[in-house]
């Protein structure tokens, strides 16, 4: 009991004292809170961009494209191919007894940031007939969907807030052939929000593509029916393709840019860390100092060196904890939502969100306790180390 | 026997600063019975503060022996010595030492938080020790907002509020003014006359002294000269 209210006395009058030493506490919570900005701004972009690819996928949609393309834009299927992904197991068929498959064609066209002015890559989706049903939370925001035939485009809402010109009206230009923007539609934030959809045949003409599709989308009876399909494309010889679930086809595009995202933050964030440490164990130690005469007077009515020690560290904690606090909070204010685009995997533009989770504000705040921990042992140490002679006569 | 609080024999305390040994005491005996008021004077250096350091366990002999109410001290652990400073031990400092971010009544509280006391005890105890120093209406100001007569009262509170047998006071006037000084050498006294605290005041100030039942002088580690007055 009597080590309990030792300790608890004087780690509160250590936290009482962090006023009178206002501006070296003031740049020790903002040095952490710098520290804990930029990780979580990373964080949270890497995340976003995560979300953004994973949203996207779902587990009962296969992607068939050519054997080792790895991305959209790098395959390349036959008609006849398409044709016995349709024949497939497992594929949904509609009351007709056709295939729930959609052809697709996946181009570049270049757009304007609204930003920065700069040009940047942007797909261009043509898609089959079952195309639009095959994507999860589809809602159509403004206009309608494109004709059949028709020289129109529907464009994701992600790009026509980061892109400019593609306002629901205009006419726009990508080479020589000449669009209208019909409608915006909205996929809940998923990575179909970052593209233009047309007509597949549309596309595949004015594009000069011929008959040319580089993926197939094809609905599956169940998730399990993946790797049916898979199966029954390993064993025709005509058939050298790549059959993967949709989900962990976006999840295996997000991981390179989401590492790497994350691999740089967390460095960054760690030799920034040293920095605050510096400034932390600065103001700790010019509080020992400061207090030296008070812990020596302690000391000699009788109290211990470990309160002094744990009450100079809980001091540090504690700029630590309000340093970790108000940087998550700054970012969640300045990063939580914030649209940006970046290249995906396919060299063409993807708008996401930073999203700021509380498990990563957990990270953050745990950042930034290790800097005030670290900042605060030693001097805590040399506070429970104060000679009681020495310090009664500090003046 | 039963008279002596305190027992210094063949005390020796000496430091190295660089190569040099410095001696403060050679071999100092000395004897304080219960109820004592002691006034110890000397110039600089003489080893004033050393000797109230070496009595009241902040510091440790080179070789000899300490005793406190027949009980080595000496020999104790730091941790034994914190102990008992907290039993038997209030300081009273030149200049005050009290905590700026506490108010009095919790200035005067602290050496109670090591003790097994509930709240209502230490806020009795605490309020029982402010009367005594005529502080009971300032309980809640700060040190910044007292003068220097009453921060010393302050201290002197918390000096007393463990009810300790003995007082170690250094230079307690020596920020004061001679009318502050005098009242809070009266309260020494009465402390001293009233409670029977066995005080040892380091002074450089005669007048102080003669508040003292009687003076030590001190010099170059040795007692030069015994005095004893009647207060």
């Amino acid at each position: 009991m009597s080590l309990a209210s030792q300790v608890s006395a004087v780690v509160s009058m250590n936290v009482k004292s962090i006023g009178q030493r206002f501006w070296p506490s003031v740049s020790t919570a903002l040095a952490v809170a710098l520290v804990v900005v930029v990780l979580l701004s990373f964080l949270a972009m890497a995340n976003g961009f995560q979300k953004t690819m994973r949203g996207a996928g779902r587990d009962d949609i296969a992607i068939v494209l050519r054997a080792g393309s790895q991305a959209e834009l790098n395959s390349g299927l036959t008609r006849d191919q398409v044709r016995l992904i349709g024949e497939g197991p497992g594929v949904v068929r509609d009351a007709n007894g056709d295939a729930v498959i959609s052809s697709e064609l996946y181009l570049i066209v270049d757009g304007v940031k609204r930003d920065t002015g700069t040009k940047a890559n942007l797909p261009l989706r043509g898609i089959g007939a079952a195309g639009a049903g095959l994507r999860d939370g589809l809602k159509i925001v403004e206009g309608r969907m494109f004709a059949s035939g028709a020289n129109e485009l529907l464009v994701g809402r992600a790009l026509q807030r980061e892109f400019r010109g593609f306002d629901v009206g205009s006419t726009v230009r990508f080479g020589k052939t000449q669009w209208t923007v019909v409608g915006a539609f909205e996929t809940g934030g998923t990575v179909f929000e970052s593209e233009f959809w047309a007509d597949l045949p549309v596309v595949q003409s004015l594009f000069n593509r011929g008959a040319a599709v580089q993926t197939v989308r094809a609905k599956m009876t169940s998730p399990e029916a993946v790797a049916q399909l898979k199966a029954y494309s390993d064993n025709d010889p005509r058939l050298k393709l790549d059959v993967v679930s949709e989900n962990a086809y976006f999840a295996d595009q997000a991981s390179g840019t989401t590492n790497l995202i994350a691999k740089l933050g967390w460095p960054l964030a760690i030799a920034m860390a040293f920095g605050a440490i510096a400034g932390a164990l600065n103001t700790m130690y010019s509080s020992v100092a400061s207090r030296t005469r008070e812990i020596a007077t302690l000391r000699a009515i009788g109290y211990g060196g470990f309160p002094a020690f744990v009450g100079t560290l809980v001091e540090s904690l504690v700029l630590a904890a309000i340093g970790g606090v108000i940087g998550a909070a700054a970012a969640f204010l300045f990063f939580d939502g914030l649209s940006a685009a970046t290249l995906g995997a396919s060299f063409t533009q993807v708008v996401f969100q930073f999203a700021l989770t509380p498990a990563l504000m957990l990270n953050g705040l745990i950042l930034g306790m290790v800097i005030g921990l670290i900042g605060g042992l030693l001097p805590a140490m040399r506070a429970a180390r104060i000679p009681i002679v020495a310090g009664l006569a500090e003046r | 026997m039963s008279d002596t609080l305190i027992r210094l024999a063949g005390v020796e305390k000496s430091f190295v600063k660089g190569k040099e040994k410095i001696s403060i005491f050679e071999h100092l005996d000395m004897t304080i019975p219960r109820g004592d008021f002691v006034a110890i004077m000397g110039p600089s250096g003489s080893g004033k503060t050393t000797l109230l350091n070496l009595l009241g366990g902040i510091d440790s002999p080179t070789a000899g022996e300490i005793q406190f109410a027949g009980e080595r001290i000496d020999s104790h652990s730091e941790r034994q010595l914190s102990k008992w400073r907290s039993d038997h031990v209030g300081f009273i400092f030149q200049f005050y030492n009290l905590m700026p971010m506490l108010n009095a009544a919790q200035n005067v509280e602290l050496p109670l938080l090591l003790k097994p006391l509930s709240a209502s005890q230490r806020k009795n105890n605490v309020a029982a020790a402010l009367e005594v120093v005529s502080l009971s209406d300032r309980a809640k100001h700060f040190p910044r907002e007292m003068s220097g007569g009453q921060q010393q009262r302050v201290a002197i509170a918390r000096a007393i509020v463990s009810d300790p047998q003995m007082l170690l006071c250094d230079e307690p006037t020596g920020d004061l003014d001679r009318t502050v000084a005098d009242e809070i050498l009266g309260v020494l006294q009465l402390l001293n006359r009233e409670l029977g605290k066995t005080i040892v005041m380091v002074t450089h100030d005669p007048a102080a002294a003669r508040y003292a039942k009687r003076t030590l002088h001190l010099d170059k580690g040795k007692f030069v000269e015994r005095e004893e007055l009647a207060a």
